[in-house]
């Protein structure tokens, strides 16, 4: 439930769920049947990749089968400085989502509780971003802060930025870029748990005599912990992944590539495959590492 | 108290302030797609209303956007057929396995695009299956699939079983009490697991990069156009989506507003 | 499957329904005969089985053993949309997605009647709700979806039709008020009517003969009047209303009476209504049938005397006042007694004797819960 339910407010009914082993293992069995040929089996596939050796007839983008485990010590001596930048990226563009986003969620969720008009339209300007494709949003980002850009020259004029400076291609550029693009994925799950919050034990809290700030401290925030995970998930996770913000072609430059960026341009462009499978099969089992935390405190009905 | 009536004007303004900075880019992508460009679409030229008129005038635009149509559309009805009934199951019946019918639903929830596009091109090239149309729905209806569980299990959870009951104790067999009771009820739950499916289909980029092979969509030729600059078509293309959506999640509110208020009469 | 519309209810016999969930059991060796045309009540505490001798009865659960015959024919091994028997739900499960007047048709939709439509209108009309069909369940208020729910089920004139705490859901006034309807088109309509309720006045008000459920099986079953002077067990006894119990080996037992010692003290019950006449036995009365009296009554041998004892507690409860009397040796004894005006030296400390018939005496075949121990 915690992971991505928002917004369902109608009760849950009590469900007293049935044995009905041959009903169940119908409806069950083509969609896992579908998940396990097309997810589980490339997860395979990713790791079997990852140990293969270039092919001895030669030839650019053929491998045969082997157990190759220097692709991985090649791969982290490669890549090791985009390995780091995309943890540190997806951490500090976690954190900075999660101080931007929190507010707004408490907003719409306790601020506007009785008034569903406002509501509705505050929930639709989070969500309105979706609609418009994230690649045309960082682009416009990167005209908004090009080298001749009314913002650059303005910086330029006031002093803060030199004649030389730039935006564009920066550290800050990306993780900016990342930051907003993963607002909404964070505002959300924040949003869909505080909406359930029990003001009463607000309340109850001012009405022992804590002050609102202690209030929020010791109350609201703690409550909202289960949405603060997934929220932090769902945007940690894509964000350690992601090569369209920190490409060349949007907001990154010569010094910003992450993982991402690594394996497509292993992958697509110079088809070394076993080096982009092992970064994937690396960052994955980092995913893994983090989620397995949470499953241990959570358990797995919670997840959906 | 004066501390705290700062607090009130506070939260607002941030919030305000905050809002505008995400209809930033929304915003400029709009405007632009009325810029009267020779080449590149970063400089401000002049109104016009060309693009809009004349979109396919960029063919380009125009047949990625119709596959990307296409690969939703496709994809969306097999995952919302797919994932519904795992969603009903889930609630409905106890079986063993559950733990872990969970953890392979959550798993592609918590991975990144990068690893399960590349897992599946890694797959798709090891099987020597070539590239195309129906690798990409492949992949697009595997990545949606969890999401549209997530999404009608919300649903089937709010859905009373004695509703069920009394449509067999009403004597409708086990079909038509799916046809005229279950179905009806969760279908605002289907609904909009499948317009989550489709939105998330239509603007994926990173597993689409992987699995489409010359297959062009949208966000693929933007990527590709990002390199010369962006014609302002595909800012028509982004806008006219964004307004469409728009008005859709509008009507849908306006609409249950309307219900809710004509139930409380 | 064709499935009649009766004229009249059929008989239903439930023998040796046996229902086990994982750890535990619901229902135990069950063994009940409903006669056609009656109103029949199963009252129990909750978790006492009696819901799911109704959902195995209407097909939504299958009993672990034993038979159902509905008319003679076995029906346990039917789905429940073969059977025809309809269920008012405990709260309504009212389609939302239909106007009334669809839910109404419903059942009779599925049976392929001709006309349909008529049919509900004129159940709708049955519970006077005819101005509300096109309204959806969600839009009344829910002593009107009760009546909803009612036609629903009716209109298919069901060979038995069940109400699972029908009223449940409303509140008290209306509770009362739809009881005395519910009976009405009971008597109308001539079916076999199986209510399942934990409210005893409901139970015994409506019905023609309740069944006091516990713990899976049935503890005493007759009219309800008979229940209620005559309880059997502790359970019933305190159950269906309050009881005054005291414990004590049997001191004397001839053919007319059976009295027990009761720390030294004597209690007599006639021997036709006591249950056993041997070792040690629960002899109890009910509230409205003490008596006290401010100067010790005389002794005579139709009299049972308590006394004298300190009044502890006094309740108003409007028609009557409750008095809680703790008499040496005896404990507290529980007095209901008219709100007809009273001496004023009844107040709180008065000290009272406490004296009933012998004749309003009850013996029980067991002893309450718990006594065996307290020696």
């Amino acid at each position: 439930m915690a992971f991505v339910a928002f917004g369902s407010q109608a009760p849950t009914k009590d469900q007293n769920p049935t044995k009905g082993g041959r009903v169940a293992l119908w409806l069950l069995l083509p969609g896992l049947f579908y998940l396990a040929l097309f997810f589980i089996t490339p997860l395979i596939s990713l790791i079997i990749t990852s140990l293969k050796q270039p092919s001895l007839s030669g030839g650019i983008g053929r491998y045969d089968l082997g157990v190759e485990f220097g692709n991985y010590a090649y791969a982290i001596t490669q890549y090791a400085p985009q390995i780091f930048r995309s943890f540190s990226f997806a951490l500090l563009a976690t954190v900075l989502a999660l101080a931007i986003s929190y507010p707004i969620a408490y907003f719409i969720a306790v601020r506007a509780r009785d008034r569903p008009l406002l509501k509705g339209i505050l929930l639709t300007l989070v969500v309105a971003p979706f609609f418009i494709s994230f690649l045309l949003r960082t682009f416009a980002w990167k005209q908004i802060f090009s080298n001749d850009s009314l913002i650059v020259n303005l910086l330029k004029d006031v002093g803060i930025f030199g004649s030389d400076s730039y935006i564009i291609g920066t550290n800050f550029a990306v993780v900016f870029g990342l930051v907003y693009n993963f607002i909404p994925f964070m505002t959300l799950p924040i949003y869909a748990n505080l909406d359930r919050l029990d003001l009463r034990l607000v309340e109850a809290g001012s009405d022992l005599y804590a002050s609102p700030a202690r209030t929020f401290r010791k109350i609201t925030f703690p409550l909202s912990m289960p949405g603060i995970i997934s929220g932090t998930l769902l945007t940690f996770i894509p964000i350690s992944g992601d090569y369209v913000v920190a490409s060349r072609d949007f907001l990154g430059g010569p010094d910003t590539a992450m993982i991402g960026n690594v394996v497509e341009a292993n992958f697509l462009r110079i088809q070394d495959y076993p080096t982009a499978s092992a970064l994937s099969v690396m960052l994955m089992a980092t995913i893994v590492v983090l989620v397995s935390a949470y499953v241990k405190r959570s358990g797995t009905d919670d997840l959906l | 108290m004066t501390k705290f009536s700062l607090g009130k004007f506070l939260l607002p303004t941030y919030v305000f302030l905050t809002f505008l900075f995400l209809m930033i880019p929304i915003g400029y992508t709009f405007v632009f797609s009325f810029n009267d460009s020779i080449k590149s679409n970063i400089i401000w030229r002049g109104f016009t209303l060309d693009n809009w008129l004349n979109v396919c005038d960029q063919a380009d635009v125009c047949s990625a956007f119709g596959n990307s149509i296409l690969i939703a559309v496709t994809a969306t009805l097999i995952a919302t057929t797919l994932g519904t009934m795992i969603a009903i199951a889930l609630v409905r019946y106890r079986f063993k396995f559950r733990s872990a019918t969970n953890l392979l639903l959550f798993l592609p929830l918590a991975t990144p695009e990068v690893v399960m596009g590349a897992g599946l091109a890694a797959q798709f090239l090891d099987f020597g299956w070539n590239k195309g149309l129906s690798t990409v729905i492949i992949a697009h209806v595997m990545f949606t699939l969890s999401f549209v569980v997530v999404t009608v299990k919300a649903r089937v959870a709010t859905l009373d079983p004695a509703l069920e009951e009394a449509g067999r104790d009403l004597y409708a067999s086990p079909t038509q009490v799916f046809r005229r009771i279950t179905f009806p009820l969760l279908l605002p739950g289907i609904l909009a697991a499948a317009m989550l499916a489709f939105a998330l289909s239509f603007d994926d980029f990173i597993i689409t990069q992987f699995n489409s092979g010359a297959v062009d969509t949208f966000p693929k030729f933007v990527y590709t156009a990002a390199a010369r600059g962006i014609p302002p078509e595909a800012n028509v293309v982004g806008s006219a989506v964004f307004l469409v959506a728009m008005a859709i999640v509008i009507a849908v509110q306006v609409r249950s507003s309307l219900k809710q208020r004509k139930l409380s009469k | 499957m064709a499935i009649d519309f009766v004229a009249r209810g059929q008989d239903l016999e439930l023998k040796g329904i046996r229902k086990e969930f994982p750890g535990f059991v619901a229902v135990d060796n069950l063994d009940l005969k409903i006669p056609a045309g009656e109103f029949f009540a199963l009252l129990g505490p909750s978790g006492c089985g009696k819901t799911t001798t109704l959902r195995m009865i209407a097909g939504l659960e299958s009993p672990t053993q034993g038979e159902i015959l509905l008319g003679g024919k076995d029906i346990a091994g039917m789905k429940p949309h073969e059977r025809p028997v309809n269920t008012v739900f405990q709260n309504y499960a009212l389609f939302p997605h239909m106007s009334v007047l669809e839910n109404v048709a419903f059942g009779i939709r599925q049976r392929k009647v001709a006309e349909p439509l008529p049919m509900a209108q004129q159940a709708l009309a049955m519970v006077e709700l005819e101005h509300l069909a096109q309204r959806r369940p969600q839009q009344l208020s829910g002593g009107q979806q009760q009546r909803v729910a009612l036609a629903r089920a009716l209109v298919n004139r069901p060979s038995l039709l069940l109400l699972d705490e029908p009223l449940g859901a409303l509140d008290l006034k209306l509770r009362r008020q739809m009881q005395i309807e519910l009976k009405a088109i009971q008597m109308e309509v001539g079916l076999t009517f199986l209510h399942v309720t934990h409210d005893q006045e409901e139970a015994m008000d409506m019905a023609d003969t309740v069944a006091v459920m516990n713990n899976g099986h049935i503890e005493q079953l007759g009219a309800p009047e008979a229940l209620y002077e005559r309880p059997k067990t502790a359970f019933v006894a305190k159950f269906l209303g309050q009881s005054n119990i005291f414990i004590g080996k049997v001191a004397e037992s001839n053919s007319e009476t059976t009295s027990i010692d009761f720390n030294g003290k004597k209690i007599t019950g006639l021997t036709s209504r006591s249950e056993k006449h041997t070792g040690k036995i629960a002899i109890g009365v009910r509230p409205e049938k003490t008596n006290f009296h401010e100067e010790e009554p005389a002794a005579t041998s139709g009299l049972n005397i308590l006394g004298p004892g300190e009044i502890t507690d006094i309740r108003f409860t409007g028609v009557s006042n409750q008095y809680q009397i703790d008499i040496p040796d005896v404990g507290e004894i529980t007095v209901f007694a008219q709100n007809v005006g009273r001496s004023p030296v009844i107040e709180l400390g008065a000290k009272v004797f406490v004296s009933w018939k012998v004749e309003h005496s009850f013996g029980l075949a067991d002893l309450p819960s718990g006594a065996e121990e307290a020696e």
